[in-house]
Protein backbone atom coordinates (compact mmCIF):
# COMPACT_ATOMS: atom_id res chain seq x y z
CA UNK A 1 0.00 0.00 0.00
CA UNK A 2 1.11 3.37 -0.91
CA UNK A 3 1.30 6.18 1.96
CA UNK A 4 -0.85 7.96 -0.51
CA UNK A 5 -3.23 5.31 -0.63
CA UNK A 6 -3.29 4.71 3.14
CA UNK A 7 -4.31 8.98 3.53
CA UNK A 8 -6.92 8.04 1.53
CA UNK A 9 -8.22 5.63 4.12
CA UNK A 10 -7.60 7.54 6.67
CA UNK A 11 -9.98 10.81 5.34
CA UNK A 12 -12.49 8.65 4.47
CA UNK A 13 -12.46 8.16 8.62
CA UNK A 14 -11.99 11.78 9.31
CA UNK A 15 -15.92 11.65 10.98
CA UNK A 16 -15.27 9.47 13.38
CA UNK A 17 -14.40 10.95 16.77
CA UNK A 18 -13.35 10.65 20.27
CA UNK A 19 -13.31 12.57 23.61
CA UNK A 20 -9.88 14.59 24.15
CA UNK A 21 -7.50 13.16 26.20
CA UNK A 22 -7.80 16.32 28.68
CA UNK A 23 -11.84 15.60 29.05
CA UNK A 24 -10.62 11.85 29.68
CA UNK A 25 -8.27 12.58 32.40
CA UNK A 26 -11.21 14.64 34.67
CA UNK A 27 -13.82 11.47 34.10
CA UNK A 28 -10.58 9.02 35.37
CA UNK A 29 -9.98 11.41 38.28
CA UNK A 30 -13.57 11.44 39.04
CA UNK A 31 -14.23 7.74 38.50
CA UNK A 32 -10.54 7.15 40.30
CA UNK A 33 -11.63 8.89 43.04
CA UNK A 34 -15.21 7.17 43.81
CA UNK A 35 -13.57 3.62 43.54
CA UNK A 36 -10.85 4.74 46.05
CA UNK A 37 -13.87 6.22 48.37
CA UNK A 38 -16.19 2.99 48.59
CA UNK A 39 -13.01 0.79 49.11
CA UNK A 40 -11.92 3.13 51.64
CA UNK A 41 -15.53 2.64 53.38
CA UNK A 42 -16.29 -0.62 52.48
CA UNK A 43 -12.64 -1.86 53.87
CA UNK A 44 -11.54 0.86 56.74
CA UNK A 45 -13.65 4.08 56.96
CA UNK A 46 -12.45 6.81 58.98
CA UNK A 47 -10.85 7.02 62.64
CA UNK A 48 -13.92 7.41 65.32
CA UNK A 49 -12.64 10.57 66.58
CA UNK A 50 -12.01 12.57 63.24
CA UNK A 51 -14.30 15.13 65.02
CA UNK A 52 -11.28 16.12 67.01
CA UNK A 53 -8.49 15.24 65.46
CA UNK A 54 -9.28 18.26 62.36
CA UNK A 55 -8.38 20.50 64.92
CA UNK A 56 -4.61 19.15 65.12
CA UNK A 57 -2.23 20.01 63.06
CA UNK A 58 -0.25 16.70 62.08
CA UNK A 59 -3.46 15.75 61.38
CA UNK A 60 -4.07 18.25 58.79
CA UNK A 61 -1.11 18.34 57.36
CA UNK A 62 -0.94 14.57 56.55
CA UNK A 63 -3.69 15.82 53.62
CA UNK A 64 -1.48 18.49 52.53
CA UNK A 65 1.20 16.03 52.01
CA UNK A 66 -0.94 13.71 49.57
CA UNK A 67 -2.93 16.27 48.21
CA UNK A 68 0.13 17.98 46.90
CA UNK A 69 1.58 15.06 45.73
CA UNK A 70 -2.32 13.93 44.03
CA UNK A 71 -2.10 17.38 42.32
CA UNK A 72 1.32 17.71 41.35
CA UNK A 73 1.12 13.62 39.80
CA UNK A 74 -1.93 14.56 37.81
CA UNK A 75 -0.53 17.56 35.99
CA UNK A 76 2.43 15.10 35.31
CA UNK A 77 0.55 12.63 34.31
CA UNK A 78 -1.61 14.64 31.88
CA UNK A 79 1.54 16.54 30.62
CA UNK A 80 3.24 12.91 30.07
CA UNK A 81 0.42 11.22 27.84
CA UNK A 82 0.33 13.80 25.22
CA UNK A 83 3.29 13.78 22.89
CA UNK A 84 5.11 16.96 22.14
CA UNK A 85 3.94 18.42 25.44
CA UNK A 86 6.49 20.28 27.92
CA UNK A 87 7.31 18.50 30.86
CA UNK A 88 10.07 20.14 32.82
CA UNK A 89 7.61 22.77 34.92
CA UNK A 90 5.29 20.22 36.15
CA UNK A 91 7.73 17.82 36.66
CA UNK A 92 9.37 20.40 39.24
CA UNK A 93 6.20 20.80 40.62
CA UNK A 94 6.60 17.01 41.88
CA UNK A 95 9.19 18.00 44.06
CA UNK A 96 6.44 20.08 46.61
CA UNK A 97 4.99 17.10 48.23
CA UNK A 98 8.39 15.50 49.22
CA UNK A 99 9.34 19.01 50.41
CA UNK A 100 6.75 19.90 52.53
CA UNK A 101 6.94 16.32 54.07
CA UNK A 102 11.01 17.05 54.70
CA UNK A 103 9.78 20.33 56.16
CA UNK A 104 7.52 18.32 58.79
CA UNK A 105 10.05 16.32 59.81
CA UNK A 106 12.40 19.10 60.67
CA UNK A 107 9.82 20.36 62.81
CA UNK A 108 8.56 17.74 64.50
CA UNK A 109 12.10 16.51 65.05
CA UNK A 110 12.91 19.69 67.07
CA UNK A 111 9.30 19.89 68.52
CA UNK A 112 9.50 15.99 70.27
CA UNK A 113 11.96 14.74 72.61
CA UNK A 114 14.63 12.63 71.09
CA UNK A 115 13.40 9.71 73.16
CA UNK A 116 9.93 9.61 70.82
CA UNK A 117 11.85 9.58 67.70
CA UNK A 118 11.38 6.14 67.43
CA UNK A 119 7.92 5.65 69.16
CA UNK A 120 6.39 7.84 66.71
CA UNK A 121 8.38 6.22 63.34
CA UNK A 122 7.21 2.95 64.16
CA UNK A 123 3.49 4.16 64.91
CA UNK A 124 0.78 2.06 65.99
CA UNK A 125 -0.48 0.60 62.20
CA UNK A 126 2.26 1.09 60.05
CA UNK A 127 1.14 -2.80 58.38
CA UNK A 128 -2.29 -1.70 57.95
CA UNK A 129 -0.87 1.63 56.21
CA UNK A 130 1.31 -0.74 54.17
CA UNK A 131 -1.68 -3.19 52.93
CA UNK A 132 -4.44 -0.12 52.92
CA UNK A 133 -3.02 2.44 50.81
CA UNK A 134 -2.04 -0.25 48.01
CA UNK A 135 -5.41 -1.52 48.18
CA UNK A 136 -7.28 1.67 48.07
CA UNK A 137 -4.83 2.84 44.92
CA UNK A 138 -5.19 -0.17 42.76
CA UNK A 139 -8.29 0.68 41.09
CA UNK A 140 -7.68 4.08 40.51
CA UNK A 141 -4.00 3.12 39.53
CA UNK A 142 -5.96 0.20 36.56
CA UNK A 143 -8.19 3.68 35.68
CA UNK A 144 -5.25 5.92 35.09
CA UNK A 145 -2.88 3.45 33.24
CA UNK A 146 -6.47 3.21 30.96
CA UNK A 147 -6.26 6.76 30.15
CA UNK A 148 -2.81 6.53 29.55
CA UNK A 149 -3.48 3.89 26.89
CA UNK A 150 -6.15 6.25 25.38
CA UNK A 151 -3.39 8.56 25.62
CA UNK A 152 -0.03 8.51 23.87
CA UNK A 153 2.81 8.69 26.43
CA UNK A 154 5.83 8.68 24.31
CA UNK A 155 7.70 7.34 27.72
CA UNK A 156 5.03 4.85 29.07
CA UNK A 157 7.46 3.68 31.77
CA UNK A 158 7.69 7.11 32.93
CA UNK A 159 3.66 7.89 32.46
CA UNK A 160 2.88 4.64 34.59
CA UNK A 161 4.99 5.60 37.39
CA UNK A 162 4.00 9.10 37.75
CA UNK A 163 0.27 7.79 37.08
CA UNK A 164 1.11 5.04 40.48
CA UNK A 165 1.95 7.86 42.69
CA UNK A 166 -0.99 9.68 41.71
CA UNK A 167 -2.56 6.65 42.44
CA UNK A 168 -0.69 6.62 45.67
CA UNK A 169 -1.49 10.54 46.32
CA UNK A 170 -5.62 9.74 45.84
CA UNK A 171 -5.09 6.23 47.89
CA UNK A 172 -3.08 7.91 50.80
CA UNK A 173 -5.75 11.07 50.65
CA UNK A 174 -7.96 8.53 51.96
CA UNK A 175 -6.22 6.44 54.44
CA UNK A 176 -4.60 9.60 56.03
CA UNK A 177 -8.38 10.03 57.46
CA UNK A 178 -8.40 6.67 58.96
CA UNK A 179 -4.56 6.28 60.21
CA UNK A 180 -4.00 7.58 63.81
CA UNK A 181 -0.43 7.81 63.36
CA UNK A 182 -0.11 11.43 62.85
CA UNK A 183 3.27 12.33 62.73
CA UNK A 184 5.33 13.26 60.15
CA UNK A 185 8.27 10.52 60.70
CA UNK A 186 5.39 8.09 60.23
CA UNK A 187 4.04 9.59 57.15
CA UNK A 188 7.18 10.22 55.84
CA UNK A 189 8.62 6.68 56.11
CA UNK A 190 5.55 4.59 55.81
CA UNK A 191 3.29 6.18 53.32
CA UNK A 192 6.30 6.67 51.10
CA UNK A 193 6.84 3.26 50.83
CA UNK A 194 3.37 2.57 50.41
CA UNK A 195 3.28 5.19 47.53
CA UNK A 196 6.37 3.82 46.39
CA UNK A 197 4.74 0.60 46.03
CA UNK A 198 1.84 2.13 43.49
CA UNK A 199 4.91 3.70 41.75
CA UNK A 200 6.90 0.64 40.93
CA UNK A 201 3.32 -0.81 40.26
CA UNK A 202 2.44 1.54 37.66
CA UNK A 203 6.03 1.78 35.88
CA UNK A 204 5.10 -1.97 35.39
CA UNK A 205 1.43 -1.31 34.08
CA UNK A 206 3.20 1.21 31.67
CA UNK A 207 6.18 -1.07 30.32
CA UNK A 208 3.54 -4.47 29.93
CA UNK A 209 -0.10 -2.26 28.85
CA UNK A 210 0.81 1.07 28.09
CA UNK A 211 1.67 0.18 23.81
CA UNK A 212 0.25 2.19 21.06
CA UNK B 1 9.77 27.37 6.63
CA UNK B 2 8.90 25.49 10.13
CA UNK B 3 6.93 28.50 11.07
CA UNK B 4 4.82 28.67 8.26
CA UNK B 5 4.52 25.10 8.04
CA UNK B 6 3.60 25.56 11.78
CA UNK B 7 0.50 27.86 11.16
CA UNK B 8 -0.49 26.93 7.99
CA UNK B 9 -0.70 22.59 9.61
CA UNK B 10 -2.57 24.36 12.77
CA UNK B 11 -4.99 25.68 10.86
CA UNK B 12 -5.68 22.57 8.72
CA UNK B 13 -5.83 20.52 11.64
CA UNK B 14 -8.33 22.66 13.24
CA UNK B 15 -10.51 22.23 10.12
CA UNK B 16 -10.00 19.15 9.91
CA UNK B 17 -11.25 18.70 13.83
CA UNK B 18 -14.50 20.86 12.56
CA UNK B 19 -15.09 18.35 9.94
CA UNK B 20 -13.71 19.64 7.07
CA UNK B 21 -12.60 16.43 5.28
CA UNK B 22 -10.21 18.29 2.71
CA UNK B 23 -8.56 20.01 5.30
CA UNK B 24 -7.58 16.47 6.84
CA UNK B 25 -6.23 14.98 3.57
CA UNK B 26 -4.30 18.30 3.07
CA UNK B 27 -3.10 18.49 6.62
CA UNK B 28 -1.77 14.32 6.09
CA UNK B 29 -0.67 15.04 3.00
CA UNK B 30 2.04 17.47 4.31
CA UNK B 31 2.77 15.63 7.42
CA UNK B 32 3.56 12.48 5.42
CA UNK B 33 6.25 14.83 3.49
CA UNK B 34 7.48 16.32 6.65
CA UNK B 35 7.48 13.02 8.73
CA UNK B 36 9.59 11.29 5.75
CA UNK B 37 11.89 13.99 5.60
CA UNK B 38 12.53 13.82 9.52
CA UNK B 39 12.71 10.17 9.37
CA UNK B 40 14.82 9.82 6.03
CA UNK B 41 17.76 11.55 7.97
CA UNK B 42 17.17 9.77 11.17
CA UNK B 43 17.70 5.85 9.60
CA UNK B 44 21.26 6.09 8.30
CA UNK B 45 22.05 2.67 8.59
CA UNK B 46 19.69 -0.34 7.18
CA UNK B 47 17.39 -2.72 8.07
CA UNK B 48 14.23 -0.40 8.52
CA UNK B 49 12.50 1.26 5.61
CA UNK B 50 11.56 5.03 5.94
CA UNK B 51 8.50 4.27 4.40
CA UNK B 52 6.93 1.96 6.93
CA UNK B 53 7.78 4.18 9.92
CA UNK B 54 6.13 7.10 8.07
CA UNK B 55 2.82 5.04 7.50
CA UNK B 56 3.38 3.83 11.22
CA UNK B 57 3.25 7.25 11.80
CA UNK B 58 0.67 8.69 9.87
CA UNK B 59 -1.97 5.77 11.47
CA UNK B 60 -0.78 7.13 14.85
CA UNK B 61 -1.64 10.64 13.96
CA UNK B 62 -4.80 9.74 13.15
CA UNK B 63 -5.97 7.36 15.80
CA UNK B 64 -4.41 9.98 18.23
CA UNK B 65 -5.18 12.59 17.26
CA UNK B 66 -7.49 13.57 20.36
CA UNK B 67 -4.33 13.58 22.16
CA UNK B 68 -3.50 17.43 20.14
CA UNK B 69 -4.67 20.13 22.19
CA UNK B 70 -5.68 22.91 20.45
CA UNK B 71 -4.07 25.60 21.93
CA UNK B 72 -0.52 24.03 21.81
CA UNK B 73 1.71 23.93 17.87
CA UNK B 74 1.21 20.80 16.33
CA UNK B 75 4.47 20.19 14.81
CA UNK B 76 5.89 19.17 18.20
CA UNK B 77 3.22 16.81 19.00
CA UNK B 78 3.55 15.50 15.30
CA UNK B 79 7.58 15.36 15.21
CA UNK B 80 7.19 13.68 19.12
CA UNK B 81 4.89 10.49 17.55
CA UNK B 82 7.49 10.42 14.69
CA UNK B 83 10.09 9.70 16.86
CA UNK B 84 8.42 7.18 19.36
CA UNK B 85 7.55 5.01 16.40
CA UNK B 86 10.91 5.02 14.66
CA UNK B 87 12.45 4.40 18.21
CA UNK B 88 9.86 1.73 18.34
CA UNK B 89 10.87 0.59 14.94
CA UNK B 90 14.55 -0.02 15.58
CA UNK B 91 13.74 -1.72 18.68
CA UNK B 92 12.04 -4.07 17.28
CA UNK B 93 14.45 -4.73 15.16
CA UNK B 94 16.78 -5.00 18.00
CA UNK B 95 18.52 -1.98 17.84
CA UNK B 96 18.84 1.08 20.42
CA UNK B 97 18.77 4.51 18.55
CA UNK B 98 18.86 8.04 20.50
CA UNK B 99 17.46 10.77 18.39
CA UNK B 100 17.80 13.99 19.45
CA UNK B 101 14.65 15.86 19.08
CA UNK B 102 16.31 19.72 18.56
CA UNK B 103 16.97 18.90 15.34
CA UNK B 104 13.72 18.96 13.54
CA UNK B 105 14.00 22.68 12.73
CA UNK B 106 16.05 21.46 9.94
CA UNK B 107 13.78 18.65 8.26
CA UNK B 108 12.26 19.51 5.21
CA UNK B 109 9.36 17.92 2.90
CA UNK B 110 10.19 14.96 0.84
CA UNK B 111 7.81 13.25 -1.89
CA UNK B 112 7.28 9.51 -1.04
CA UNK B 113 9.65 7.06 -3.29
CA UNK B 114 8.64 4.10 -5.34
CA UNK B 115 6.12 1.67 -3.90
CA UNK B 116 7.80 -1.30 -2.11
CA UNK B 117 5.34 -4.33 -2.13
CA UNK B 118 6.70 -5.80 1.15
CA UNK B 119 5.25 -3.18 3.11
CA UNK B 120 4.59 -3.61 6.74
CA UNK B 121 0.92 -2.52 6.31
CA UNK B 122 0.02 -5.02 3.82
CA UNK B 123 0.76 -7.64 6.06
CA UNK B 124 -0.87 -5.80 8.57
CA UNK B 125 -3.65 -5.32 6.21
CA UNK B 126 -3.20 -9.36 5.33
CA UNK B 127 -3.98 -10.00 9.11
CA UNK B 128 -7.00 -8.35 9.54
CA UNK B 129 -10.77 -10.32 9.34
CA UNK B 130 -11.61 -10.33 5.63
CA UNK B 131 -14.89 -7.90 5.92
CA UNK B 132 -12.31 -4.91 7.03
CA UNK B 133 -9.81 -5.80 4.96
CA UNK B 134 -11.82 -5.90 2.21
CA UNK B 135 -13.36 -2.16 3.03
CA UNK B 136 -9.66 -0.58 3.91
CA UNK B 137 -8.15 -2.24 0.64
CA UNK B 138 -11.30 -0.86 -1.01
CA UNK B 139 -11.03 2.78 0.13
CA UNK B 140 -7.68 2.89 -0.25
CA UNK B 141 -5.29 0.81 -2.60
CA UNK B 142 -8.64 0.74 -5.15
CA UNK B 143 -9.41 4.27 -4.15
CA UNK B 144 -13.51 3.86 -4.24
CA UNK B 145 -15.48 6.27 -2.20
CA UNK B 146 -17.32 5.42 1.28
CA UNK B 147 -20.72 5.20 -1.01
CA UNK B 148 -19.09 3.40 -3.96
CA UNK B 149 -17.53 0.97 -1.08
CA UNK B 150 -21.07 0.26 0.01
CA UNK B 151 -22.40 -0.25 -3.56
CA UNK B 152 -19.82 -2.36 -4.71
CA UNK B 153 -20.28 -4.59 -1.09
CA UNK B 154 -24.09 -3.97 -1.18
CA UNK B 155 -24.13 -2.93 2.43
CA UNK B 156 -24.98 0.37 4.12
CA UNK B 157 -22.49 3.38 4.32
CA UNK B 158 -22.35 3.58 8.11
CA UNK B 159 -21.34 -0.33 7.91
CA UNK B 160 -18.65 0.85 5.81
CA UNK B 161 -17.38 3.47 8.10
CA UNK B 162 -17.48 1.27 10.94
CA UNK B 163 -15.62 -1.34 9.48
CA UNK B 164 -13.48 1.10 7.84
CA UNK B 165 -12.84 2.76 11.48
CA UNK B 166 -12.07 -0.67 13.56
CA UNK B 167 -9.96 -1.96 10.65
CA UNK B 168 -7.54 1.07 10.83
CA UNK B 169 -7.91 0.68 14.72
CA UNK B 170 -6.72 -3.06 14.06
CA UNK B 171 -3.82 -1.96 11.69
CA UNK B 172 -2.52 0.70 14.18
CA UNK B 173 -2.94 -1.45 17.28
CA UNK B 174 -0.79 -4.54 15.48
CA UNK B 175 1.66 -1.96 14.93
CA UNK B 176 2.08 -1.61 18.62
CA UNK B 177 2.47 -4.93 19.21
CA UNK B 178 6.15 -6.21 20.67
CA UNK B 179 5.52 -8.80 18.14
CA UNK B 180 5.14 -7.32 15.22
CA UNK B 181 8.14 -7.46 12.35
CA UNK B 182 9.38 -10.68 13.87
CA UNK B 183 7.23 -13.09 12.30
Amino acid sequence: MRTDDLIKALDADARSTAMPLGSAWWIGAGAATLIAAVVFWLAIGPRTDIATAIHTMRFLAKFVFTMALAVSAFALSRALSTPGASTSRRAAWMIAAPLLVAVAVVLELFSVPAADWGRRLVGSNMLICLTFIPLIGIGPLAIFLAVLRYGAPTRPVLAGAVAGLLAGGLAATFYAAHCFDDSPLFVATWYTIAIAILGALGALGGRLFVRW
Amino acid sequence: MTGKDEAELSRLMQAAIAGDEKAYADFLRRTAALVRGFIRRKIVQGGVDPEDVVQETLLAIHVKRHTWRQDLPVLPWVYAIARFKLIDAFRRRGRRVEIEIDEIAETFAEPEAETVSGRDINRALDGLPPAQRSVVSSVSVEGRSIGETAAKFGISETAVRVSLHRGLAAIAKRFAAKQFGRE
